[in-house]
């Protein structure tokens, strides 16, 4: 039997539906994969017995001919997506033996639509992180080595587990989320393609909230198309998520491939910055190339603020963060460590079940917030994302369709190579995806190419507010031009 | 700005994190570093700029003042650490 997990989503359904093979032998060769696969820690909760389950249902459908868009895809979902009955705990020990009575409505939406739940994906904790070295259940490490190197690599984070998962065939697709580039980086690390959909795009509801004016769902893939596919059935309006848009969502997957006729692609000077890498430079300068030769017109524009999301979103995201984690008080579920009274009980508890990067995060948050500081720091972050919002309106109402950024500012790092350096190296990592987050737009991450040492490098593209469907066209011409990528397997 | 080791120790109360000398004085250079880095927020006119309330501009909707959910306690409960009768129980507070 061919590989079944080398299959695409796109070929996946149609595989299906001529009856090439089943659910069943599909999931059964991803439970193999997965089994084979734990030196890379992708997941933390394996479900396999319930994937089996959903793959017989879906093999009786499809005997029915009652076929559903993502009949029989078995796919993981990020830890920070609450699925009913099952562990859920945002990689954090403070949510130790949390299995919610409830489902995500993303989650929901893709059981809706036919998918199976292979596992749960590890993750930087509360998603607070860009590399997945943050988890209380261990690094991830990337699928991706560098040339003749068995050094261990990060996948990138807060969505490590997902993206190294989606590389690593251990499962079709992934859920993850992106609150300041936490699906786009990793993506880019692991030469997957993964989208951040407009805020209010998708519900927020059921997924374990960070910063709650940036956080969003989004899905991570091996292709251009795939993603499309995925972020069909993940988004539309919840009633019970109130920032949600209530927005019909198109067909994604009908723009992919409609090419860049028409379309006028900005260039912002402030994304190259002083000593980024030539080989970033070069391929940036390549995708300007690969849309222009598919009819893109190609303009330099301006977005003067943008050195400043940075440090902004290093205070709206982490205040944000300290008012949605003082919930986890030891009371109502997760981790409780008494003390002599209540207020000791919930300091032990949060002392112990927090990891070092959310605690950073949450006082950090909580000064900004302190009467005597509000004003000074959280207030005048605020304004800054107004004019940081404002940029790319004006870019927009000048005619641009879509932004072509770089990704990352470098290709994946080794674990632990990080971890003397100040907080603030880490956060660089995000420089140029947080604006995108802070101006509440879509943003797609596509594989571009692969540097000196074969490590993946992708471009970023940033989109008008609803227009997914712009960024999957060009992503789609570059995925064209560059080729797909996989990591040859070392485990 | 930058924070001293008893400002370090008010926020974690603040937080309700326990927190010892030690870990308040290593959490102090981190604090300080990220605390540095925002700085350069200052350099920005903000003159008469409202500060981002919606991310993406729409009136809320509203749902009709009436019990449409909820008659399941013993799910509401389920993942305490403690619990009684459908309550959570917790430490005395009232003397």
């Amino acid at each position: 039997m061919t590989d079944l997990t080398g299959l695409t989503i796109a070929e996946i359904r149609d595989g299906l539906r001529r009856k090439d093979f089943s659910a069943t032998e599909l999931a059964r060769a991803y439970i193999g994969a997965i089994e084979r696969a734990r030196a890379l820690n992708a997941f933390i909760a394996e479900t396999p017995d319930r994937a089996l389950a959903a793959a017989a249902q879906s093999d009786a459908r499809i005997a029915r001919g009652d076929i559903r868009p993502l009949e029989g895809v078995p796919l993981g979902i990020k830890d920070l997506f609450c699925t009913e009955g099952v562990h859920s705990q945002a990689a954090s020990h403070i949510l130790n033996g949390f299995r919610p009575p409830y489902e995500s409505t993303v989650t929901a939406n893709l059981w809706r639509d036919g998918a199976l739940m292979l596992g749960k994906l590890n993750m930087d904790e509360f998603a607070m992180g860009s590399s997945n070295e943050a988890s209380y259940y261990g690094p991830v490490v990337n699928p991706w080595r560098a040339n003749g190197s068995d050094e261990k690599l990060v996948p990138g984070g807060s969505s490590g587990g997902s993206a190294a998962a989606v590389a690593a065939r251990l499962c079709a697709g992934a859920t993850a989320t992106d609150t300041g580039g936490s699906i786009r980086q990793p993506a880019a690390f692991t030469a997957t393609v993964g989208i951040k959909p407009t805020y209010g795009r998708c519900s927020r509801w059921g997924i374990v909230a960070f910063a709650s004016s940036l956080d969003q769902a989004g899905p991570i893939a091996r292709t251009v198309r795939d993603a499309a596919i995925m972020l069909r059935s993940m988004a539309g309006h919840d009633p019970k998520d109130t920032t949600s848009a209530d927005l019909p969502v198109p067909d994604y997957e009908a723009a992919v491939g409609a090419g860049m006729k028409g379309l006028r692609v900005g260039i912002p000077k402030e994304y190259r910055l002083d000593g980024m890498p030539p080989v970033i430079e070069t391929l940036w300068e390549q995708g300007r190339a690969w849309l222009k030769a598919a009819g893109a017109e190609i303009v330099d524009v301006s977005l003067p603020h943008t050195k400043y999301a940075l440090p902004a979103y290093y205070i709206v995201a982490p205040a944000e963060a300290s008012s949605n984690l003082a919930r986890y008080d030891g009371v109502r579920y997760g981790l409780r460590v008494p003390g002599d009274d209540l207020v000791a009980t919930y300091e032990n508890t949060r002392a112990a079940g927090f990891g070092a990067e959310v605690k950073r995060r949450i006082l950090i948050g909580t000064y900004v917030l302190s009467a005597g500081y509000y004003d000074a720091y959280y207030l005048r972050a605020q304004k800054v994302r107004t004019l940081i919002k404002r940029d790319f309106e004006e870019c927009f109402a000048a005619g641009v369709d879509a932004i072509l950024t770089p990704a990352t500012p470098s290709a994946a790092f080794a674990i632990g190579s990080k971890a003397k350096a100040s907080p603030v190296e880490m956060y660089l990592n995000d420089i140029f995806t947080v604006t995108v987050n802070m101006a509440g737009l879509p943003g797609i991450a596509v594989p571009a190419g692969l540097d000196e040492r074969g490590l993946p490098l992708g471009l970023q593209l940033i989109g008008r507010p609803f227009d997914e469907e712009t960024l999957f066209r060009a992503a789609q011409v570059i995925e064209d031009a560059a080729g797909t990528f996989a990591p040859a397997r070392w485990w | 700005m930058s924070v001293d080791t008893a400002a370090v120790k008010r926020v974690a109360r603040l937080a309700r994190i326990a927190m010892t000398d030690a870990e308040a004085e290593r959490l102090r250079a981190d604090l300080n570093a990220i605390l540095g880095f925002v700085e350069q927020l200052n350099e920005v006119d903000v003159a008469g700029v409202e500060p981002m309330t919606s991310v993406q501009p729409m009136a809320m909707k509203k749902r009709d003042d009436e019990i449409t959910d909820g008659f399941y306690p013993e799910k509401i409960v389920a993942n305490a650490p403690a619990s009684e009768n459908n309550f959570f129980v917790v430490p005395k507070v009232v003397e």
